[in-house]
C-alpha cells in the first residue's frame, strides 16, 4: 500500500503539470473573480468563502481526468487489480494520492489567496479548517466518478457531470462553514456536517468505486 | 407464478402488450379529466386568483419527478442483485421521463412563481433539489448514452443510480440546511387538519392518479422499445460475425 502511495506521488511530482496544475487554476479563479464582479473589497470579503470553496472544488475536478486514465491506458489499472491487495484499498490510496497532491496544496494556497480576495482576519483558521474536512469527500467522490468513465473516449466532460451533483452538499457545508467562520458565527453545526460527510463517504464510496472499477476492467 | 415471471422479456413483452391499450386509455381518460376539471370547474382562489390551478400540472408532476427516480432505485438493486435485464431497462426508460415531469415542475413553478412571489426563481431548498435532482437525471442519461456495451452500462448505471440517490437526499437537507424556503408546505397529507380545499383537492387527486398511469404506460411502453433495440443489437451483431 505504502509502495502505491509512493508511487502515485512521485509520478505527480515529476510528470509536471499534474501537480501545479490544480494550483495554478485555483489562482486563475480567484484572480478572475475581481474582473468579472468588481473590486470593491467589501463585496469581495462578503463572497470571498463561497468563491474559494468553489475555486478549490473545481481544481479538484480538473486533476481527476489523471486520476485514472493514465494507469488504465498503459495497463497498470490490470495489474493492480489482479494484485493480491483488495481493490478497494486501491482506490482509497488512489484517493488519497489524489488529496495530497491536489486537495493539501489548495488548502495551504487557500489563506495566500484569501489575502488577495480580502477576506476578514477571523475567517482565514475557519476556511482550512472546512476545506482541510471537506476536500477529502471530494478526492474520494472524485475518484468514483473517474472510475465510472475510465474507459470512455472522452470521460471528461461527462465526468464533470456526473460528479458536480454529488459535490453539491459538501460545497454547501463547506462553504456555509467558511462564511459564519468569517462573519464571527458559530462554525460547529456545518463543521459537524462536513465532517459526516467526508467519513461516510471515505467509508462506503471505496466499495461502489471498486465495484465500478470491476466492471469497466471486465 | 411469481413476479419474478415477468423478468422474462418474452413474457414481458405479451403481457405488457396486452395491458398497455387499457392503460393508455385510462391514463388519458384520467389525466384529461383531471386537468379539464381543475381548469375549468373549480372556483379561483380567494387570494391567488386563477394562478393555483397551475398546481394540476405542477403538483403531479413533482410526485412523478421524484417517485421515478426512486422507482429507478428499486430496478437498479434488482438488476444488481438478480441480474434481470428487463429491470435495468426499465430502469434506462424511466430516466427520459423522469428528467421531463423534473422540467415541468420546473417551469410550472417558474411560471406560478413569477405572479405570486414576484419572481421566476429563488434559491429556495425545495426548487434547489429539483434543480440537483435534474442535475441527477441529466448525467445518469449521458452516462447510459456513453457506453457501448448494454450490460456494463446497466452495470455502472445502476451503481450510480444507488450512490446518486444517497447523495440527492443528502442535498436536499443540504440546502434546506443552507436556505430557509419560500416554498410551502405539502398542501396534502393524510394526517392533517389542513389540506387543500376539497374543491381542488379531488381533481388534484384525478390528476395525479392520472399521471402515475401515464408514467406507468410510457415505461412499460419505453422498456418494451429498449427490448426490441436490444434484439436489434444482438441480431446485427450475429450478422457482422456471420458476414
Amino acid at each position: 500500500m505504502r509502495a502505491l502511495l509512493l508511487r502515485d506521488l512521485k509520478l505527480a511530482l515529476r510528470a509536471g503539470g499534474g501537480f501545479g496544475l490544480g494550483l495554478a487554476f485555483f489562482l486563475i479563479v480567484t484572480v478572475l473573480v475581481p474582473f468579472s464582479v468588481g473590486p470593491q473589497s467589501e463585496l469581495l470579503s462578503r463572497i470571498a468563502p463561497g468563491i474559494l470553496w468553489l475555486g478549490a472544488l473545481l481544481a479538484c475536478l480538473l486533476s481527476l481526468d489523471r486520476l485514472l486514465a493514465l494507469d488504465w491506458e498503459d495497463g497498470t489499472l490490470d495489474l493492480m487489480a489482479t494484485a493480491p491487495l483488495p481493490l478497494e484499498a486501491v482506490v482509497t490510496i488512489k484517493a488519497l494520492a489524489h488529496w495530497i497532491t491536489t486537495s493539501l496544496p489548495l488548502v495551504l494556497a487557500a489563506p495566500v489567496l484569501a489575502v488577495l480576495l480580502n477576506l476578514p482576519g477571523q475567517g482565514f483558521l475557519w476556511l482550512v479548517v472546512s476545506l482541510l474536512l471537506g476536500t477529502p469527500a471530494l478526492s474520494v467522490i472524485g475518484t468514483f466518478g473517474a472510475a465510472l468513465t475510465v474507459g470512455l473516449k472522452r470521460g471528461g466532460l461527462l465526468m464533470s457531470l456526473l460528479v458536480l451533483p454529488l459535490y453539491v452538499p459538501t460545497l454547501i457545508f463547506g462553504a456555509e462553514a467558511a462564511r459564519r467562520g468569517a462573519e464571527g458565527m458559530a462554525v460547529e453545526t456545518p463543521l459537524l456536517m462536513l465532517a459526516g460527510i467526508s467519513a461516510a463517504s471515505l467509508a462506503l464510496l471505496p466499495f461502489a468505486s471498486a465495484a465500478v472499477l470491476r466492471v469497466n476492467l471486465r | 407464478m411469481s413476479i419474478w415471471e415477468y423478468a422474462n422479456p418474452k413474457k414481458f413483452l405479451t403481457t405488457s402488450e396486452r395491458v398497455l391499450p387499457a392503460l393508455w386509455v385510462t391514463a388519458a381518460v384520467l389525466t384529461c379529466a383531471g386537468l379539464v376539471w381543475g381548469f375549468f370547474f373549480t372556483p379561483d382562489d380567494y387570494r391567488q386568483g386563477s394562478t393555483v390551478k397551475i398546481i394540476f400540472l405542477h403538483v403531479p408532476s413533482a410526485l412523478i419527478a421524484i417517485n421515478a427516480w426512486f422507482m429507478m432505485l428499486v430496478a437498479s438493486l434488482i438488476w444488481v442483485v438478480r441480474r434481470h435485464h428487463v429491470s435495468a431497462l426499465a430502469a434506462r426508460a424511466a430516466a427520459p421521463v423522469g428528467v421531463v415531469m423534473t422540467l415541468i415542475a420546473l417551469v410550472t413553478g417558474a411560471l406560478w412563481g413569477q405572479p405570486m412571489w414576484g419572481t421566476w426563481w429563488v434559491w429556495d431548498p425545495r426548487l434547489t433539489s429539483f434543480l440537483v435532482l435534474f442535475l441527477f437525471y441529466l448525467g445518469y442519461i449521458a452516462l447510459w448514452e456513453a457506453i457501448e456495451d448494454p450490460d456494463t452500462a446497466a452495470d455502472l448505471t445502476s451503481i450510480l443510480c444507488l450512490v446518486g440517490s444517497v447523495f440527492a437526499v443528502l442535498s436536499r437537507y443540504a440546502v434546506n440546511f443552507w436556505n430557509q424556503g419560500l416554498h410551502q408546505g405539502a398542501s396534502l397529507s393524510l394526517d392533517k387538519e389542513e389540506n387543500v380545499a376539497d374543491a381542488f383537492s379531488n381533481p388534484l387527486y384525478v390528476c395525479m392518479i392520472g399521471f402515475g398511469l401515464m408514467f406507468l404506460a410510457l415505461v412499460l411502453y419505453r422498456t418494451g422499445t429498449e427490448i426490441r433495440a436490444r434484439r436489434i443489437r444482438a441480431l446485427m451483431l450475429r450478422e457482422r460475425m456471420d458476414a
